[in-house]
C-alpha cells in the first residue's frame, strides 16, 4: 500500500496528475491510497512552491507540471 | 561496452538527430508561412462579397490576416520561452533571491518574473515560499508583477504586430515599474497585513528535489507541450482580441478615437486603467486591440497604460492573493502598481 498525496490547488493539472497515478496504480496492480491537498497552508507545508507535487509515502518526488509516467511507474513500484 | 547497448546508443544518436532535424524544417516551414500573410489574407478577403475598401472589408482583412500572423507568433514565442524556460525553477529562483541583498534583489527578482515558470495557479504556494525563505515582501512582490507585466507572450507579440520601438518602450518601461513598485511596497513595511497564518508559518525547507539532468531533446519535447498547453487554451481569447480589433479597425472613425483616447484627453489615462483592470484577458488578446488601438490614432501613453492593466492588474490573480494577503494589502499593492502604470501613461502622453 503506497500513500500518495497530490498537491495543488485544484487545477487542471493537479487533476491530470491524480489520474495518471490512478491509471499506473492499476496498470501496475499496486494498491495505493490517494489523497488530493488543496489547502494552501498544508501545500506551503509541504514544501511545494510549483504544483502539482507528489508525495509518495511521505517523500517528496515532484514538483511542477505533469509528472513524467516512465518516473511514476518507478515511483509507485520502488 | 556491449554490442546491444552499443546499438541502443546509437539508435538513441539517431533519433536526436532526427529531433534536431525536425526542429529546423519546422522553423523553416513557419518563415516560409509567415511571409505569405499578405497574399494570403487578401486573397481570403476577395472571396467575400463586400467592397475591399468598405468597413467591412477593411474590418474582415484585419481580421484574416491577424488570426494566422498572431497563432503563427504565439506559437513560435510560446515554444521558444519554454525551451529557455526549462533551465528556471521556481525552486532555483528563489535560491538564487535568498542569497541576494534586498537593494539588489529588486531588479533580480522582475528580471527572474520573466523566466522563472510558473502559473497563477500556483502564485499562492510560490509566495509563500518566498517570503518563508527569508525574501522580502517587496521583492517577492517585484517577482509577481514582472511575471505578467513583461511576459514573453506580449513582447513578442507587441513587437511582431506594432513595432520594435513600442516593443522596446515597453519592455523598458514594464521591468521598471516592476522594479521600483516592488521597492516602494518594500519600504512600506507592510508584513503587518499578511494573512495572520502566512506571518506565523514557519515552512521550513522546500523540499529540493534533485535536481534532473535535462537533454537538448528533452528540452524541446518541454517546448512542444507548453505550445500544446498554452495555444490549446489561449487561442479563444486570441479570436475574441482579433475581432475586437478589426472592429476598431474597421468602424471607428478616427475623430472619435482622437477624442476618446487622444493626447489631449488627459481623463483617458486613469479612464484607461479602471477599464483594464476587469477585463479577463491575456496579453496575447489584448496586442491585436493595442494594434487596432494604435492605428486610429490613439496616444501611446493612454494605450500603454490600458495594456499593462489588463495584463499586469487583474481580479483572478487578485482573488487568489486573497488567501495570503488581507484587503488592505491587495489595495495598496494596487494602488502603487496603478500609480506607475499612470505614471508612464502621462508621461508617453506629455512627451510624444
Amino acid at each position: 500500500m503506497k500513500i500518495v498525496k497530490v498537491y495543488g490547488p485544484g487545477c487542471k493539472r493537479c487533476e491530470a496528475t491524480e489520474q495518471m497515478f490512478r491509471a499506473a496504480a492499476e496498470k501496475l496492480g499496486v494498491q495505493i491510497n490517494l489523497e488530493k491537498v488543496t489547502d494552501a497552508k498544508s501545500i506551503a507545508m509541504a514544501g511545494v512552491m510549483s504544483t502539482p507535487g507528489v508525495t509518495v509515502d511521505g517523500k517528496l518526488v515532484h514538483t511542477g507540471g505533469l509528472p513524467d509516467a516512465a518516473k511514476l511507474e518507478g515511483w509507485l513500484s520502488a | 561496452m556491449t554490442a546491444n547497448s552499443q546499438e541502443q546508443h546509437l539508435l538513441q544518436q539517431r533519433s536526436d538527430w532526427v529531433w534536431y532535424a525536425g526542429t529546423v524544417v519546422a522553423a523553416a516551414i513557419w518563415w516560409l508561412l509567415y511571409n505569405r500573410l499578405i497574399p494570403f489574407s487578401e486573397w481570403v478577403t476577395s472571396f467575400f462579397p463586400v467592397a475591399r475598401e468598405s468597413h467591412a472589408g477593411e474590418a474582415i482583412a484585419f481580421f484574416v490576416y491577424d488570426v494566422p500572423k498572431v497563432l503563427l507568433l504565439l506559437t513560435a514565442i510560446v515554444f521558444v520561452t519554454g525551451v529557455l524556460r526549462s533551465w528556471f525553477s521556481p525552486e532555483k529562483t528563489r535560491a538564487i533571491l535568498a542569497g541576494k541583498r534586498e537593494i539588489a534583489g529588486y531588479p533580480l527578482a522582475a528580471l527572474l518574473g520573466v523566466f522563472t515558470p510558473f502559473c497563477s495557479c500556483s502564485s499562492v504556494p510560490l509566495f509563500i515560499g518566498f517570503v518563508s525563505a527569508g525574501i522580502p515582501l517587496g521583492v517577492t512582490f517585484s517577482f509577481l508583477i514582472a511575471g505578467p507585466m513583461v511576459g514573453p507572450v506580449g513582447l513578442g507579440l507587441l513587437y511582431g504586430l506594432v513595432g520594435w520601438q513600442i516593443a522596446t518602450i515597453y519592455l523598458v518601461f514594464g521591468f521598471t515599474i516592476a522594479t521600483v513598485a516592488g521597492f516602494v511596497l518594500g519600504r512600506m513595511g507592510l508584513e503587518r497585513y499578511l494573512q495572520d497564518w502566512v506571518r506565523e508559518l514557519n515552512a521550513g525547507p522546500v523540499g529540493d528535489l534533485p535536481e534532473e539532468r535535462l537533454t537538448l531533446v528533452d528540452r524541446l519535447k518541454i517546448g512542444i507541450e507548453q505550445v500544446r498547453e498554452i495555444v490549446g487554451k489561449v487561442w479563444i481569447w486570441v479570436l475574441i482580441g482579433i475581432a475586437i480589433g478589426a472592429a476598431i479597425h474597421g468602424y471607428i472613425p478616427e475623430e472619435v478615437m482622437l477624442r476618446i483616447m487622444g493626447g489631449e484627453a488627459w481623463w483617458s489615462v486613469p479612464a484607461a486603467v479602471v477599464v483594464g483592470v476587469p477585463m479577463y484577458t491575456n496579453a496575447a488578446g489584448v496586442i491585436p486591440i493595442v494594434e487596432a488601438l494604435l492605428g486610429k490614432g490613439a496616444s501611446l501613453g493612454t494605450t500603454l497604460a490600458f495594456m499593462m492593466s489588463v495584463i499586469a492588474l487583474s481580479l483572478p490573480e487578485m482573488i487568489i492573493l486573497k488567501q495570503v494577503l488581507t484587503y488592505r494589502l491587495i489595495a495598496i499593492f494596487l494602488a502603487v502598481v496603478a500609480a506607475g502604470i499612470l505614471a508612464t501613461g502621462f508621461l508617453f502622453n506629455i512627451i510624444m
